[in-house]
């Protein structure tokens, strides 16, 4: 019958038990896919960042804005914690946000992202960024129905990021090694290696390096974003 | 720590199957959980009893098993066990392998106890 009720289950043969053989994060998952069927309908192009707390999510988003605002549509759904001006920073570039309260929550789950989905006028959005919360180990484990995961690797963090948290970067689909205006006064990130330790989880991912300050590499990151969602249309 | 949300996410699957079961109480739950699941087991034990509290599953046990990791290597086909961050072929050393278990988070099976008066 359904799959969320339990109905499905058949039971065991000696005590009193069922097998049930089910996923924790099946109500999650089946969120997830009503909200990708939301940006399908609306041709929308959801791309889910996550990173560790100061790696840049926002000024990345802000400098994104700027950078495409004339050509696509954007809209932000902001999750993160850390600053609660964040929503209101995005919004001071022209671009609808909506914040979503995660009260003491570590991460977005589909059912939060689906409410402020409601939120926003999709048919009037090309690209929808999801803010995700600024933590490396939670946010991973949940689909919120995106296209694409994003996760950012700040030069600061260190170039062994993605062997300490390979969940997270295992579902990375794109990697961006942040405040890359950095690399050349670090010396513990070397940009081989933190794509040597991405490839060692069986990750195909592309690494782009740049710098939202400095306006470094933030042409790979445009044009990669206009190539997704001209390919979604 | 999610781990409280996925704690609470077994507890409303338990709670229905025990419902269809007629039975006011469960006495064991088991969970495998990947190692790439993202799932901390100790985290899972100390949030379990929070989401269990005035539940069917209150004085339930929650019984974790733990998957390895096997990986198919796309290059060669062998498949080999792996490592967390570690996922690359065991026979020829190319890491372009597919991940065949050790990210599963399933509820398996439940045992019920007393039947509802
Ligand atoms: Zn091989």
């Amino acid at each position: 019958m359904c799959d969320t009720c339990g109905c499905n289950v058949t039971p065991a043969a000696d005590e009193h038990a069922v097998e049930v053989l089910k996923g924790l994060l099946d109500a999650n998952d089946h969120e997830a896919l009503h909200n990708r069927e939301h940006f399908q309908r609306h041709n929308v192009l959801a791309i889910n960042l996550m990173s560790s707390p100061g790696a840049g999510k926002t000024a990345l988003l802000e400098a994104t804005i700027e950078a495409l605002g004339g050509d696509l549509r954007i809209a932000v759904v902001e999750g993160d914690l850390e600053t609660e001006n964040d929503a209101e920073r995005i919004r001071a570039k022209g671009v609808p946000a909506i914040q979503i309260t995660t009260g003491s929550a570590c991460h977005l789950d589909a059912h939060m992202v689906h409410d402020a989905l409601h939120e926003l006028e999709l048919d009037d959005v090309d690209v929808l960024f999801i803010e995700n919360v600024g933590n490396l180990v939670c946010p991973a484990s949940f689909d919120l129905g995106q296209h694409i995961n994003v996760a950012l690797l700040s030069t600061p963090e260190g170039d062994d990021k993605p062997a300490k948290y390979p969940v997270m970067f295992r579902a990375a689909d794109l990697v961006l090694v942040t405040k890359s205006d950095l690399l050349e006064v670090l010396d513990d990130f070397d940009p081989d290696a933190a794509e040597r330790h991405v490839r060692e989880i069986a990750n195909p991912a592309p690494l782009l390096k740049l710098s939202a300050r400095t306006g470094l590499g933030m042409d790979g990151w445009l044009e990669w974003i206009r190539r997704e969602a001209g390919s979604r249309e | 720590m999610h781990e409280l949300s996925l704690c609470e996410a077994l507890i409303d699957q338990v709670t229905n199957i025990a419902r269809e079961q007629q039975v006011s109480s469960v006495s064991d739950i088991f969970v495998s959980v990947g190692p790439l699941s993202g799932v901390e087991g100790p985290l899972m034990r100390h949030a379990f009893p929070i989401a269990a509290a005035g539940t069917v599953a209150d004085q339930a046990e929650l019984h974790l098993e733990t998957t390895g990791i096997r990986v198919r290597c796309e290059e060669c086909g062998e498949e080999s066990d792996a490592k967390m961050n570690n996922l690359v072929c065991a026979s020829c050393g190319d890491w372009r392998t597919t991940l065949i278990s050790g990210d599963e988070l399933i509820l398996q099976r439940v045992v019920m106890g007393e039947a509802r008066v």
